[in-house]
C-alpha cells in the first residue's frame, strides 16, 4: 500500500499511456473493420476468406508481432506506434465477423423497405443497417477492448511504458507489490473501457430499452 | 397509369418468374395481382420501381420509362407497403412516417407536421408517434407502413401482401379503412396478395396470374366472378363464385313484412308467436327470442345472435345472408342508420336475384370493359314504406 502510494505519480502515468495504447488501436481497428465487415457481407464469396482471414491474425503471437513491426513499418523498435498499429491489427481480426454478422442480423423486410423508400446504399448503410447493428458490434467491441488491455502490457518486454512496465519492474526484482498494483490497474481500466461501451451502447439504442424486449 | 409492356423476368438458373408480361393499372384504381405462390406476383411488383430488374420488356409510369429514371429518386415518388410492414425498429413511429419526405429534403419541422396529420389519417392515436415499432401491435405497425407510404403523397402506391401477417379481423378492418383512405385520395396502386377473397374485395381491377408468371385474365371483380375464361380461374375464384358475386349486386327493391318487435326487460311469456325481434329504444335490432322458452322477461342472456343484419342498400349477400342466417327464417334488413325497416324470406331475395341480370359477356376488344353494375333494378329500397314502429310492441302482448 505504501508503494503504491510512493508511486502515485508513476502508476498515473503508465495508466493514461496504457489507456493511450489499447484505446486508440480499439477505435482505428473498428473503423477498419467497418468496411470490411460490410464488404464481407455484401459480397458472399467474401465472408469467408475475410471473417477467418482475419480472424487468423489474433493467432501471431503479440511479442513476435511488436518485434517485427518496426522491419514492416521502418519504425524504431521502442516506438509506440508499433504497438498501436499491432493492436489495431488485434482489434481488426476479433471485429470483422462482428461487424458482418451484425449487419447480417438486420432483417430483410427492414432492408428491403429502406431500399423502396428510396435510400441510397451509403445512406441506407448509416442511417438504417449501421444503427441497427449497434448491439452486435458493441458486444465485440467489448471483448476486444478487455483483450487489448491484456495484450498491450506484453510490450513491456520491450521496455515501452505502460501498466506491463510494473509486471517486469516486479518480476526482475522478485516485489510483489507493483505486480499486486499493475494487476488491480488492468482490471480497473478493464473495467473502465467496458463501462464506457455499455454506456455508449444504450446511448444509440433507446429503442432498445422503450420496448424492454434486450438491454 | 403503370404499364408493363412485354416484362419478362429470368432467373440465371432458367427460372421464369414473369412471363411476357402486359397488362395497365389505371391512374386512380386499384389494381390487384392475385395468384397461387410461384405466380410472379410479388416479382410483377418489385419490378416497378426496379428492385428487381426486367430481363426484358419495359414498364413506364404515366409514360415514362422506369428504366431511364433514377433508381432513387423512383422510388422516392413510390410508396411501398410489406406484409411486416418493415418499419425501421431503431425509429420512432414519427420519424419513420418522415422517412420519405426527409430524403427528399423536407425540413423536419414540417415533415413531422405531415406525418402527425397522416398517423390521425390512417386511424392511430397521435400518443403512439413517440413509441418504437416494437412497441405497437401488427394491425398497429401495418396503419403505421401505409402512412410511411403516403407520407410524400406519391401517385402510386405498391403494396406486397399488406395484410396478411394480421388476423382475421383486424385484416377486414384494415382493409375497410384502407378502402375509405382510397376513396379520399385516389392513388394509383398495385396490390399484391394470395387471398382471392381480399383481391375481389379491393380490386376495382383483379389480374390473375398462374404459376410460371403468365397472365391468365384481367377483369373487375364482379365479372371475373361470373366469367373467368378457363378452368384455372374457375378453379382459383373458388366454388361458392356464384354467392361471392352477389356482393357487387346492390339490393333492389325487396318485399319487407312487418316484423313484431319487443324492448329488453318486456315480458314476452304470453305471446303466441315463435320467434320475436328484440329492439333497443332506437329501434336497432338486437337479436331474436323464442317466447315459449323464456320465462318472464327478455334478459341479455336469453337473446339469440345468430342472425346477421343487412342494410337495405346493400349488396344482395347480405340480404341473403340475413334471411339464411336468421333462427326465424326472417332476415333483418335496417336503414343505413342501422333502424329497422322490416324483415324478408330467403325464396324472397332469390327471387329478387333471378330478376336481376348477370354481368354482360365480354366484348372481344376490351376485356373486362364490361360493367359490374349492370343490374337496373336497384332502387333503393323504401325505409318507411315497412317499418314497424316500436310503440305498437307492448300492444301485441295480450
Amino acid at each position: 500500500m505504501t508503494w503504491f502510494i510512493d508511486h502515485l505519480d508513476d502508476v498515473q502515468a503508465r495508466t493514461l499511456q496504457h489507456v493511450y495504447l489499447a484505446g486508440l488501436p480499439l477505435v482505428l481497428g473498428l473503423l477498419i473493420a467497418l468496411p470490411l465487415g460490410w464488404l464481407a457481407r455484401r459480397y458472399k464469396p467474401l465472408y469467408a476468406p475475410f471473417t477467418a482471414g482475419f480472424g487468423l491474425l489474433y493467432t501471431i503471437p503479440s511479442l513476435a508481432l511488436f518485434v517485427l513491426l518496426p522491419g514492416l513499418l521502418g519504425t524504431k523498435i521502442l516506438d509506440p506506434v508499433n504497438v498501436v498499429v499491432g493492436m489495431t491489427l488485434y482489434t481488426v481480426a476479433l471485429l470483422v465477423r462482428t461487424v458482418a454478422d451484425g449487419l447480417g442480423a438486420v432483417p430483410e423486410d427492414v432492408q428491403q423497405a429502406a431500399t423502396a423508400m428510396g435510400y441510397t446504399r451509403v445512406k441506407r448503410f448509416f442511417a438504417i443497417e449501421l444503427p441497427l447493428a449497434v448491439p452486435v458490434i458493441s458486444a465485440g467491441l467489448r471483448v476486444a477492448a478487455v483483450s487489448n488491455v491484456s495484450i498491450v502490457s506484453v510490450a513491456a518486454v520491450l521496455g515501452i511504458p505502460q501498466l506491463g512496465l510494473f509486471f517486469t519492474d516486479g518480476f526482475a526484482r522478485a516485489f510483489y507489490d507493483p505486480l499486486v498494483v499493475g494487476i488491480i490497474a488492468c482490471v480497473v481500466l478493464a473495467l473502465f473501457f467496458d463501462a464506457v461501451i455499455v454506456l455508449a451502447t444504450r446511448a444509440l439504442t433507446p429503442w432498445l430499452r422503450a420496448t424492454g424486449a434486450r438491454s | 397509369m403503370i404499364v408493363f409492356d412485354g416484362v419478362t423476368k429470368t432467373y440465371p438458373d432458367g427460372t421464369v418468374a414473369v412471363d411476357d408480361l402486359s397488362l395497365e393499372a389505371p391512374s386512380g384504381k386499384i389494381t390487384v395481382l392475385v395468384g397461387p405462390s410461384g405466380c410472379g406476383k410479388t416479382t410483377s411488383l418489385r419490378m416497378v420501381n426496379r428492385m428487381i430488374k426486367p430481363t426484358s420488356g419495359t414498364i413506364s409510369l404515366d409514360g415514362r420509362d422506369t428504366s431511364r429514371m433514377k433508381e432513387a429518386e423512383l422510388r422516392r415518388g413510390i410508396g411501398y407497403v410489406i406484409q411486416h410492414a418493415g418499419l425501421f425498429p431503431h425509429r420512432t413511429v414519427l420519424d419513420n412516417v418522415s422517412t420519405v419526405p426527409r430524403l427528399l429534403g423536407v425540413n423536419r419541422r414540417d415533415s413531422e407536421k405531415r406525418s402527425m396529420e397522416l398517423l390521425e389519417r390512417v386511424g392511430l392515436d397521435p400518443a403512439f408517434a413517440k413509441r418504437y415499432p416494437a412497441q405497437l401491435s401488427g394491425g398497429q405497425q401495418q396503419r403505421v407502413g401505409v402512412a410511411r407510404a403516403l407520407a410524400a403523397d406519391p401517385p402510386v402506391m405498391l403494396m406486397d401482401e399488406p395484410f396478411s401477417a394480421v388476423d382475421p379481423v383486424v385484416r377486414e378492418q384494415l382493409q375497410d379503412e384502407f378502402l375509405r383512405l382510397q376513396g379520399e385520395l385516389g392513388k394509383t396502386i398495385i396490390f399484391v396478395t394470395h387471398d382471392i377473397d381480399e383481391a375481389i374485395k379491393l380490386g376495382d381491377q383483379v389480374a390473375v396470374l398462374r404459376v410460371g408468371g403468365k397472365l391468365a385474365q384481367v377483369a373487375e371483380p364482379a365479372y371475373l366472378l361470373s366469367h373467368p375464361v378457363d378452368d384455372f380461374i374457375a378453379d382459383f375464384v373458388g366454388r361458392d363464385r356464384g354467392y361471392r358475386a352477389l356482393s357487387f349486386q346492390p339490393t333492389p327493391r325487396l318485399p319487407l313484412a312487418q316484423e313484431r318487435t319487443v324492448a329488453m326487460g318486456e315480458d314476452v311469456a304470453r305471446l303466441d308467436t315463435d320467434w320475436v325481434l328484440v329492439v333497443d329504444e332506437r329501434n336497432h335490432p338486437l337479436g331474436w327470442v323464442e317466447p315459449r322458452r323464456v320465462h318472464g322477461e327478455v334478459t341479455s342472456e336469453v337473446l339469440h345472435r345468430g342472425g346477421t343484419v343487412a342494410r337495405a342498400s346493400g349488396p344482395l349477400r347480405a340480404a341473403l345472408d340475413a334471411a339464411l342466417s336468421s333462427p326465424s327464417r326472417r332476415g333483418v334488413i335496417v336503414d343505413d342508420a342501422g333502424a329497422l325497416v322490416g324483415t324478408v324470406r330467403a325464396h324472397e331475395v332469390l327471387t329478387a336475384i333471378e330478376d336481376t341480370d348477370r354481368p354482360e359477356l365480354e366484348d372481344p376488344d376490351h376485356p373486362g370493359a364490361a360493367s359490374p353494375a349492370a343490374s337496373g333494378t336497384s332502387a333503393p329500397t323504401s325505409a318507411a314504406s315497412a317499418s314497424s314502429a316500436a310503440g305498437t310492441v307492448s300492444d301485441a302482448s295480450a
